[in-house]
């Protein structure tokens, strides 16, 4: 299993990536954007992963110059990828290329949606995540209603639509069941919008959603920050957790072709 | 030819620089009713104002939340 796992100029979560892939088992080559725009082939890999930073140093806006780059080279190449049902994944900064690349919240030319200015600006915390009910095969080792403790550390996280078309994107997200993690209050109860459970503003407490597919996945919060026990805050307390490994291993399973709830 | 390029928030989209500069402002003693920022590019290019706006709506704005204007300076 191989999962590429890209950086560009100002990534910088990409150590992390690669060790909570490896950790589950896959073959995780860390390789330079230029490079991967060079060798046009993305075919030879069963998962593409975009970690966290601030490629290009989010000038224009966070994660646009990566994006609009990687699809004017590789458009093709990544439909295809994405037709075949190959995972990807996209974290904070990897969200934000996902969207301006026009993956997330569909296929399409032009973004469906925005990653705008955090409501407060830059944060840097722990946040609790709800699981939805989605379709999402990555994130299938995961219950419906399990809540999740994952940290975010972005300044343009809020999940945004056109102004006036909330309601109906909303519908339609819930309806393809593509919400897969909301910010919510350490219970499972929903922030509501309220910070600091909901740290950024974003519709409807998003904090993570997937392609009506469910094979590639977008998400603000940091599942490789919060693999190991040891990167827990209270784990000299006794905190035993591992809460974003096991989304690496549903990962692991749904890679290979296949998608949905097939693990 | 030089162009200017200016994008804007559309109406309704949240603006948290310009509102923590509108309070900014007001703490000053300033009187001011609404603060909203812009991004300006400065693009030299032999290209027409078309191709201009072409680059707003593939590269420069998210046209989601963004609005913008092509001018020559």
């Amino acid at each position: 299993m191989k999962a590429l796992v890209m950086r560009a100029p100002g990534t910088n979560c990409d150590s992390e990536m690669v060790r909570a892939l490896k950790t589950v088992g896959f073959d995780a080559p860390l390789v330079h954007i230029n490079d991967v725009l060079r060798e046009k082939n993305l075919s030879r890999y069963d998962v593409l992963v975009f970690p966290g930073g601030f490629s290009y140093g989010d000038y224009i806006r966070s994660g646009a110059i990566w994006g609009k780059k990687f699809v004017a080279v590789l458009k093709d190449e990544l439909r295809d990828f994405v037709a075949a049902k190959k995972p990807i994944v996209g974290v904070c900064n990897g969200m934000q290329v996902l969207v301006e690349a026009g993956l997330i919240p569909r296929t399409a030319d032009y973004p469906e949606a925005a990653m705008a200015s955090n409501s407060l600006g830059y944060r840097c915390m722990w946040t609790w995540l709800r699981v939805e009910k989605n379709v999402c095969g990555i994130a299938g080792l995961y219950k419906k209603g399990e809540v999740l403790r994952v940290p975010i550390a972005h300044g343009e996280g809020r999940y945004t639509v056109a102004p006036g078309t909330e309601k109906k994107a909303l519908a339609e997200l819930e309806g393809n069941e593509q919400i897969v993690f909301r910010y919510c209050k350490p219970d499972g109860s929903p922030a509501g919008g309220e910070y600091p459970w909901n740290p950024n503003g974003s519709l409807s407490d998003i904090a993570g959603i997937c392609n009506p597919e469910g094979n590639v996945l977008a998400m603000m919060p940091h599942p490789e920050r919060a693999s190991f026990f040891w990167q827990f805050p209270d784990w000299t307390l006794g905190e035993k957790r591992e809460d974003g490994l096991r989304l690496f291993k549903g990962l692991a399973g749904s890679a290979g072709g296949k998608s949905g709830r097939s693990i | 030819m030089l162009y200017r390029v200016e994008v804007r928030y559309k109406k309704g989209v949240l603006d948290p620089e310009g509102n923590a500069a509108l309070d900014a402002l007001r703490s000053l003693g300033f009187k001011a009713d609404a603060v909203a920022t812009a991004k300006v590019y400065l693009i030299e290019t032999p290209s027409s104002q078309k191709d201009v706006e072409e680059m707003c709506r593939k590269l420069l704005t998210n046209p989601i939340i963004h609005d913008y204007s092509v001018s020559k300076a």
